[in-house]
């Protein structure tokens, strides 16, 4: 379960974001819809422990993010929360498998090569195992990405544009992808997107104003 | 997976700026390893073989040359002085001992010595076989002579005149070993030892061919284990090691003998301290040199970490995103300079002592004066230390920078 209560942040400048009261339950799906400039990203780096609010507490279950220290706050991240971003962010010096591997000891988690090939399996990439990340188309690095943000079993997957740069196919295949990998972990999906092809595809959603 | 692994990982996806880095960083420490192996070697021979003489004394000319000739026999005598002279220096009451020495030969390269057996206990040599000498053309060989040139006792040789292999050989007079001293790191080892009168024998038999007969019979040496042998005014020796009864004749006795005499007296502790000096300067001038080197391995291993980071913020907010805290990001770009710079030092420990251990091997007298490269001084622990230090210092700015990385800001900006 993620509760938000008056959530506000801003930059000197203007203010991005002011969220009163938010909940998404445990194993729910949101979508975050909102016009470019609207907050979206700033929103799922605050959920994320990433960027910390000028006001207001986010919870993951009985977790208050921002009361964590500086350190806790990147292990529960590494545990607890997988991190979709628009590009596929890999680590281009290291192997697909080398890259699952990172994102297990970096989280303080027992390093499974069972689960890494588990994964990509379950994502259609178990021969690329070996591969070096350049040598991955950039459908295929996305998809890697999405491997890794599910490895370590997080309750909450956090994805920032994750079709931008789609066609309509492929974007509800990742959409479907990433769904239902959610629920086969059982994990709280949280997607931002201006996208509007993939709305129909989710009951809960919520609409970012620009402030 | 571990932070070693990641840091290798990305050294290795870089190779040739790496390998610049390494070579770098290789060649200063191999530099001032071979300074810290030569000098160090250099020091404890000198220092070894110098212990239990005050004072040199031969002809005149330099002293150092006196003291190189004589004491490490390196380098030629200045000449000979006259055997009566000497004894009667050795009355004085400031000496305590004098070994007098009779050089102008060679084996194969190995120096024939003519002296008593003082100077065997000079520098505790022990015999493996045999004996010591005791009558004329007898001799005692080195543990390196006897290894190199394969020679026992019981075995017989012609001695060559001068100091250096090509001299003519005194085909008429031959040695006959009759004993092998073991190794004990001295110049003994690199010696062949027999008595004064076995050297004139040698050389008068060259010059007087008429009396050959009774020179051939072997006949007991005079003062072979002590003191100077009988000879005739003519008579001629090349030095003696003095020892001083007390302090008192390091200040009288080189005066008096260098105003006084036809001979010249030479200490060794001031020589080589004068040798050291001398070669200080050119050792320095190298070993700041080296440093400079160091120095820019190390700037340019901060330039290709600095340069880097730029590329791989990215990568370290995703690192910092998937539970990395502050502090392993900041380990992660200290260790990858600490590797580079470890990885350097090791190459050049091995360069260094391969490049000592060739020049040694270049050097004709580099195995009597003990040079090798295949040992390791206590010194040699300063590279590990250097070679670390010079990673942390070059990388702690960029480790700095990966610390204070704001991931959210790196992200939001794709
Ligand atoms: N570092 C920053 N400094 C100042 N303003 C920023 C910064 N980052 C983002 N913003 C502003 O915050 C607002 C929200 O940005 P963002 O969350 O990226 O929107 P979205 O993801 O919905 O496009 C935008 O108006 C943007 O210009
Ligand atoms: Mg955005």
């Amino acid at each position: 379960m993620i509760i938000i209560n008056d959530l506000a942040f801003g930059y000197a400048s203007h203010k991005v974001l002011s969220i009163p009261q938010l909940q998404v339950e445990e194993g729910k799906h949101l979508l975050i819809l909102g016009a470019s400039g609207s907050g979206k990203t700033t929103l799922l780096h605050i959920l994320g422990g990433l960027l910390a609010p000028q006001e207001g507490t986010v919870r993951i279950g009985q977790t208050d993010l921002y009361r964590l220290s500086g350190a806790q706050r990147d292990k529960y991240r590494g545990q607890n929360i997988g991190l979709i971003f628009q590009k596929a962010h890999l680590i281009s010096a290291l192997s697909v498998q080398d890259n699952l591997l990172l994102a297990q000891y970096l989280a303080g988690m027992a390093q499974d090569r069972g689960r890494v090939k588990e994964v990509l399996t379950s994502l259609g990439l178990a021969d690329k195992l070996y591969k070096k990340v350049k040598a991955l188309s950039q459908g295929e690095q996305q998809r890697v990405t999405i491997a890794r943000a599910l490895l370590n079993r997080p309750r909450v997957i956090l994805a920032d544009e994750p079709t931008a740069s789609l066609d309509d196919t492929n974007a509800h295949k990742v959409i479907d992808l990433l769904k239902s990998q959610a629920e086969q972990n059982n994990a709280s999906l949280l997607i931002a997107t201006h996208d509007q092809r993939v709305k129909d595809q989710f009951e809960l959603q919520l609409n970012l104003a620009t402030l | 997976m571990n932070l070693i692994i990641l840091s290798w990982n990305y050294i290795r996806s870089k190779p040739l700026n790496t390998l610049l880095n390494m070579l770098l960083m290789a060649l200063g420490i191999a530099i001032i390893l071979v300074l810290i192996l030569l000098s160090s070697q250099l020091e404890e021979n000198l220092n070894k073989n110098k212990r239990g003489v005050d004072l040199v004394v031969g002809a005149k000319g330099s002293p150092l040359q006196l003291i190189l000739a004589n004491v490490y026999h390196i380098d030629f005598p200045t000449g000979n002085i006259k055997l009566e002279e000497a004894r009667a220096l050795t009355r004085n009451r400031l000496i305590a001992g004098a070994i007098p020495l009779a050089l102008g030969d060679n084996y194969r390269g190995f120096r024939i010595v003519g002296t008593n057996h003082e100077y065997v206990q000079l520098y505790e040599g022990s015999l493996t076989s045999g004996q010591l000498w005791k009558r004329n053309m007898e001799s005692v060989i080195g543990a390196n002579v006897a290894e190199r040139l394969n020679l026992k006792p019981g075995d017989t040789f012609f001695g060559a005149h001068g100091l250096s292999v090509a001299d003519m050989e005194h085909e008429e007079r031959p040695y006959k070993i009759v004993g092998v001293l073991g190794r004990n790191n001295s110049v003994l080892d690199n010696l062949i030892l027999t008595n004064i009168e076995s050297v004139w024998a040698v050389h008068e038999h060259e010059e007087e061919h008429e009396h050959s007969e009774h020179a051939d019979e072997p006949e007991l040496g005079s003062a072979y284990e002590s003191g100077l042998p009988e000879g005739d005014e003519d008579a001629e020796i090349t030095s003696m090691l003095l020892k001083f009864r007390s302090p008192m004749g390091a200040v009288t006795l080189p005066r008096m003998i260098n105003s006084n005499t036809n001979m010249q007296a030479a200490s060794p502790a001031f020589e080589t301290q004068r040798l050291f000096s001398l070669l200080g300067i050119g050792v320095e001038l190298l070993r700041s040199f080296a440093y400079i080197i160091i120095i820019i391995a190390g700037l340019s291993i901060f330039i290709s970490l600095y340069n880097a980071l730029k590329d791989r913020k990215y990568d370290l907010a995703i690192m910092r995103s998937l539970g990395a805290s502050k502090t392993k990001l900041f380990v992660h770009v200290i260790l990858e300079g600490v590797i580079i710079t470890v990885l350097g030092g090791a190459l050049g420990f091995v360069l260094g002592h391969g490049l000592t251990e060739f020049l040694a091997g270049l050097y004709e007298k580099s195995e009597a004066m003990g040079l090798t490269g295949l040992v390791f001084v206590k010194q040699e622990w300063w590279v590990v230390v250097i070679s670390i230090g010079i990673g942390l210092l070059a990388s702690v700015i960029p480790a700095v920078n990966a610390y204070k990385t704001d991931i959210s800001d790196v992200l939001a900006k794709e």
